[in-house]
């Protein structure tokens, strides 16, 4: 299988891990990646908020880009992959604001006839490649790993095209496949701040905490997201919730991350050493277990 | 213009001005103008109300001055009047059928903007009704008598209410029912807005009296499976299913469940909605009616295995159990039916943020209705899932209703029952209740009275479609309780309220079947599933099939006084039915004109009522009258073209064709 | 050539397209008094005739109804299961198939003959497919099958001339 494959700054950045562990796991599952050439920032939700229709614009030139390709886009990160979506959907069912974005893209000799959409690797890795072939990639089950699969806001909110809104199932599914225990996690959907975090942190640090401290309640001794942003939140200020609220530590990862550590690949390869909070300990427990 | 046999074609045109609804778009006058130069009409009027006295009277006059002997008045749809203009044409001295009604107020007016087009529109309808009416011949009426018996389906209380006003009338009423026993989702609840009157109390001495009633034959545990004929005369097959008792002898003394050799029940309670297990042999509830018990063919270990202590049989002295008894077909015959089939509450695990199924301590409203039951699964106590008692409850209105991803309508009782929920659960206990609504609708006598005084007894209504409910804790007082999220529109924030207990107002739907019930009788059925009445006002218990009419919650969702009501509406129409004795029904019937015939056969598959047959000897086609319902099917297949129709024959339609493009 | 054109115009000079609907008595024909009680507004270029059932439809109607000049036919039944009489609406489904492959033959447009099932409580479907019609039917331009029935009798009537001017030419004169 061969997919276009869209980073985003996040993963070329901050969130490398996650495109470190992507890679990792998708090789070793016959899953082809192609990078899209000359691809720019999709704006996110920033940019979003500030101008409409600039930022469909710019997220619209990635689709152009990527209907030239062949093969399905993929956009690991849940910002970037709502933004892809949004674009595309709206374009069709906007003329008004087709018509602008059409315009704008044909002066940069580019047009957009609407068929590429975006797909995100939960769901290609679950649902195209399969649990089937997965579990047979596994060579050292997650055994002593209590994961809290948190699936973030941007999946499933406003669009929920390849798991339930309120209650997506397929990571979970995913991690007991890895033989990994699952958690029982109401928080799954709830937004983590996102951009709050920096920019009115007295809201968006309380979201994070809630997340994490919920999932420590309920038993899990890690947390895996699916967006970088997720990530960065619920990993980087730990110590800062522990002052202001309650104690919390947990180390947070990529789902991919536990795939490749369940394949047997070491942490280097699968970016693990780059979690502010350590996965050491849980690490020697996996050891142990195998 | 063909000739008759008393002479020429002598036509009048009458159009109505309908007030302004015609008027106020058509140039009426100029239709009229226009109408009396064309060939055949001798009289052409403009009149203000033509379905008025005043206005029949006139149709009747010109038919003794001119001599008319066709009519034809541009009007409303037939739909409405084609009736009152058929019988003023009779009150005239003229054959009824010699009518033509043109529809240019539902066609033409009410949908086109006042100008040239609409009246232009009129003028092409006009012409081609004054063409196809020279061609229409008098018919003579067709009768059937009226059956005296009448079916009622379903033994709620719209089912009981219709069954005794007819019964006591000195009718016959089959009362069928699908349950084991009649009551409905009345017999569930324990007390009933806004008075608070038990409805138990008042349900079930009507279940009693259907009981007793001589007039009434009680088949419970029964379905119907096939419905055949017309109005006066339907064929109805009823499926009765096994009990495993015989009904007559049982007298209901419940010996055998106690004998049972299951020491408790495990399979769950239908009646109690699930809060409770019976077992498989048992008595629906304690003041079933028929008082008789039942076995569960798919939990009865004689049943499933034959092989069974049978400990029930010992003990039955009156020897009414019989494990061989098999499902049972019965065909009656009945002149008109009632359909009181109700509804289904909604399932209350399409909303899963409401947690319902998930968080034990969410229950459907239903349940708690048992649960504040006297004998209910819980005596009458509230309790949550660990046996303890709520200090707050939240009860959420609208699941299910209004709401653009599962129903959009409003089912009405909801606020209703909710707010009684909301009385008898602080009167049961100490705790704290929240109401979170949309809108509160009290309509009803007494209702807006009795949300006063709720709000008096001071439980905490809070104007907001809640978010979710949830377990986890986001403050020390959430710890281990149910978390109800909602924006509190009224004091314009969100908020988080700790409950031990949340109770949805699923809203009302049409039961899971209604749609193969419905294709079953013949009837229509709005796009939500509701069966639907003629008329929203002026037919609310009729349907658009002759002698079959509806009641209760099946035609929409209502409170028992407004079902009550129904119920003795449908009754008095059947009444009306039966006491006339006769109805008359469309001559529009189809003949086969033998001397065309060519035997071909095509005909005779095609009529659903079977009314086409073969003559043997001749070898042609023969057309049933009686049985004949005129859809016309036979008229349009014949290759021959042998076959006609009364007041839709090919000649009447060509006609209107070529006049109606100009 | 061009015969007589009995085209209808509307003021602005656009055309109006002439068509003729036949609606069922207890779904469609009903539907449509449902558009007129909840007064929804629509194009007035339908002329509805009233059939006890979409069953009693014979081909014949649509073909008289093209060759008298409609531009558009336009046939409403009860949804497929729930026709009054039970089964007429299949009867006309599969009138409606060999009917169009027929049409097809003739050169007359898929777009001017349309079967839709509109039932009892669809007054806004009334609406959407009678304005949809009009529309489709405005883009195909005229029919004027009576026009075209004039042109070809009077090309006929003119070979027929010539050809009867050679055969006196050749043959004899008829003796008185």
């Amino acid at each position: 299988m061969k997919f276009t494959y869209f980073p985003g700054c996040s993963l070329k950045g901050s969130g490398r891990a996650y495109e470190e562990s992507l890679l990792a796991v998708c090789k070793q599952l016959g899953v082809e990646l192609e990078e899209l050439d000359d691809w720019n920032c999709c704006g996110a939700t920033a940019y979003m908020a500030v101008s409409e229709r600039q930022a469909f614009g710019l997220a619209a030139r990635n689709l152009a880009l990527a209907e030239q390709q062949p093969h399905e886009l993929i956009a690991p990160c849940s910002a970037c992959y709502m933004v892809l979506k949004k674009t595309q959907k709206y374009l069709v069912e906007y003329p008004q604001i087709g018509q602008e974005v059409h315009d704008a893209l044909s002066r940069g000799g580019l047009k957009y006839a609407g068929t590429a959409g975006v797909r995100h690797p939960l769901d290609v890795l679950v649902n195209d490649i399969g649990l089937d072939a997965i579990k047979k990639q596994v060579k050292m089950p997650l055994k002593g790993f209590k994961v809290a699969p948190y699936y973030g806001c941007q999946i499933v909110r406003p669009y929920a095209d390849f798991d339930d809104q309120h209650n997506p199932v397929l990571m979970d599914k995913l991690f007991k496949a890895l033989g990994a225990e699952v958690v029982k996690y109401p928080l799954k959907t709830r937004c983590c701040g996102g951009s709050l975090t920096g920019t009115l942190p007295e809201a968006g640090l309380g979201l994070s905490f809630h997340i994490l401290r919920e999932a420590q309640r309920r038993g899990a001794n890690v947390l895996a997201t699916v967006c970088p942003l997720c990530q960065f939140n619920l990993d980087a200020y730990q110590r800062d919730m522990s002052n202001k609220f309650e104690p919390v530590h947990m180390p947070i990862v990529y789902f991919t991350q536990l795939m490749g550590l369940a394949f047997g690949m070491d942490a280097k390869t699968l970016g693990l050493q780059r979690g502010i909070i350590s996965i050491e300990p849980l690490l020697k427990k996996q050891e142990v277990a195998a | 213009m063909k000739e008759q046999s008393n002479g020429d074609i002598r036509i009048g045109f009458y159009i109505c001005h309908c007030g302004t609804n015609i008027a106020g778009v058509i140039n009426v006058k100029a239709v009229a103008d226009y109408a009396a130069k064309l060939p055949g009409v001798v009289v052409s009027r403009d009149y203000k109300y033509m379905c008025s006295d005043p206005g029949q009277a006139l149709i009747q006059q010109d038919i003794k001055d001119h001599k008319l002997n066709r009519v034809v008045v541009a009007s409303c749809s037939p739909l409405l009047h084609e009736h009152t203009f058929r019988n003023a044409l009779e009150g005239g001295g003229l054959n009824p059928f010699c009518l033509q009604m043109v529809n240019i107020r539902e066609h033409d007016a009410w949908v086109h903007e006042p100008g040239e087009p609409a009246t232009e529109k009129a003028r092409a309808l006009v012409r081609a009704a004054i063409k196809r009416v020279a061609l229409q011949k008098p018919l003579e009426k067709k009768e059937t008598k009226i059956n005296r018996d009448v079916l009622v389906v379903g033994g709620g209380i719209a089912g009981i209410h219709a069954s005794l006003t007819l019964a006591n009338g000195g009718m016959t009423v089959y009362l069928v029912e699908r349950e084991a026993t009649i009551g409905g989702h009345m017999a569930k609840f324990d007390k009933t807005f806004p008075t608070l009157d038990c409805a138990a109390c008042i349900l079930t001495p009507k279940m009693s009296a259907v009981g007793e009633n001589k007039n009434i034959k009680l088949w419970t545990y029964s379905e119907i499976v096939k419905v055949e004929g017309f109005v006066g005369n339907y064929k109805v097959t009823v499926k009765r299913k096994p009990r495993y008792i015989i009904e007559d002898l049982c007298v209901g003394c419940m010996k055998c469940v106690e004998a049972c050799v299951y020491k408790e029940g495990r399979t769950e309670d239908d009646f109690n909605e699930g809060l409770s297990k019976r077992k498989p042999v048992y008595m629906p509830f304690p003041q079933a009616t028929p008082p008789v018990v039942l076995f569960d063919p798919e939990a009865c270990i004689q049943l499933k295995t034959g092989k069974c202590k049978k400990t029930c049989v010992e003990v039955c002295d009156r020897k009414a159990i019989r494990f061989d008894q098999k499902e049972e077909l019965v065909e009656i015959n009945v002149g008109t039916i009632i359909l009181a089939t109700g509804f289904q509450t909604f399932d209350g695990k399409r909303l899963p943020q409401y947690g319902y199924g998930v968080h034990p301590n969410v229950f459907s409203a239903m349940q708690v209705e048992r649960m504040v039951n006297a004998s209910g699964p819980t005596e009458g106590h509230i309790k949550l899932k660990d046996g303890s008692q709520p200090k707050a409850v939240g009860i959420i209105h609208c699941v299910g209703s209004r709401d653009n991803r599962t129903n959009r309508w409003c089912s009405r009782v909801c606020c209703m029952y909710s707010m009684k929920l909301a009385h008898l659960i602080k009167q049961h206990t100490d705790a704290e209740v929240f109401n979170f609504y949309i809108d509160i609708r009290a309509p009803g006598k007494g209702y807006e009275e009795f949300y006063e005084r709720l709000q008096e007894e001071g439980v905490h209504f809070i104007r907001g479609r809640v978010a979710e409910v949830t377990d986890w804790a986001a403050r020390k007082e959430e710890e281990g309780r149910l978390v109800i999220r909602v924006e509190d529109t009224l004091a314009g924030f969100v908020r988080r309220i700790p409950v031990d207990m949340v109770v949805l107002a699923n809203g009302l739907e049409p039961q899971a079947d209604s749609q193969d019930v419905r294709r079953m009788f013949n009837i229509s059925c709005s796009t939500e599933g509701w069966f639907l009445e003629r008329h929203p006002k002026l037919a609310p218990v009729n349907t658009f099939t002759d002698g079959i009419f509806i009641a209760g919650c099946c035609q929409g969702p209502k409170d028992i006084p407004d079902t009550v009501a129904q119920a003795g509406a449908a009754a008095a129409e059947a009444y009306a039915l039966i006491n006339a004795g006769v109805i008359e029904l469309e001559p529009n019937t189809s003949y086969v004109v033998a001397d065309d015939c060519s035997g071909c056969k095509t005909c005779i598959p095609l009529c659903p009522y079977t009314a086409i047959s073969r003559d043997e000897v001749k070898k042609k086609a023969i057309i049933n009258e009686a049985l004949c319902k005129g859809c016309g099917v036979c008229v349009a297949a014949c290759p021959s073209g042998s076959i006609y129709q009364n007041l839709f024959s090919d000649e009447e339609i060509f006609s209107e064709i070529e006049a109606v493009i100009g | 050539m061009e015969a007589k054109v009995n085209v209808q115009q509307s003021g602005n000079g656009k055309f109006e397209p002439r068509i003729v609907a036949f609606f069922c008595n207890w779904c469609t024909y009903t539907a449509a008094d449902l558009a007129g009680v909840s007064r929804m507004k629509y194009a007035p270029n339908v002329r509805i005739i009233r059939l006890m059932c979409s069953g009693r439809l014979d081909p014949q109607f649509v073909m008289d109804a093209f060759a008298k000049g409609a531009d558009g036919v336009l046939i409403g039944g009860c949804h497929p299961g729930d026709c009054h009489y039970v089964e007429g609406n299949y009867k006309t489904l599969r009138r409606m198939d060999l009917l169009k492959r027929m049409l097809k033959d003739l050169g007359i447009e898929e777009d001017r003959c349309r079967l839709e099932w509109i039932s009892a409580s669809e007054g806004d479907k009334v609406k959407s497919v009678v304005n949809d019609i009009v529309e489709k039917v405005r883009a195909l331009g005229p029919l004027n099958m009576p026009g075209k029935f004039k042109d070809w009798d009077k090309e006929i009537e003119e070979l027929d001339g010539k050809v009867q001017a050679q055969d006196e030419e050749q043959a004899p004169a008829h003796v008185a």
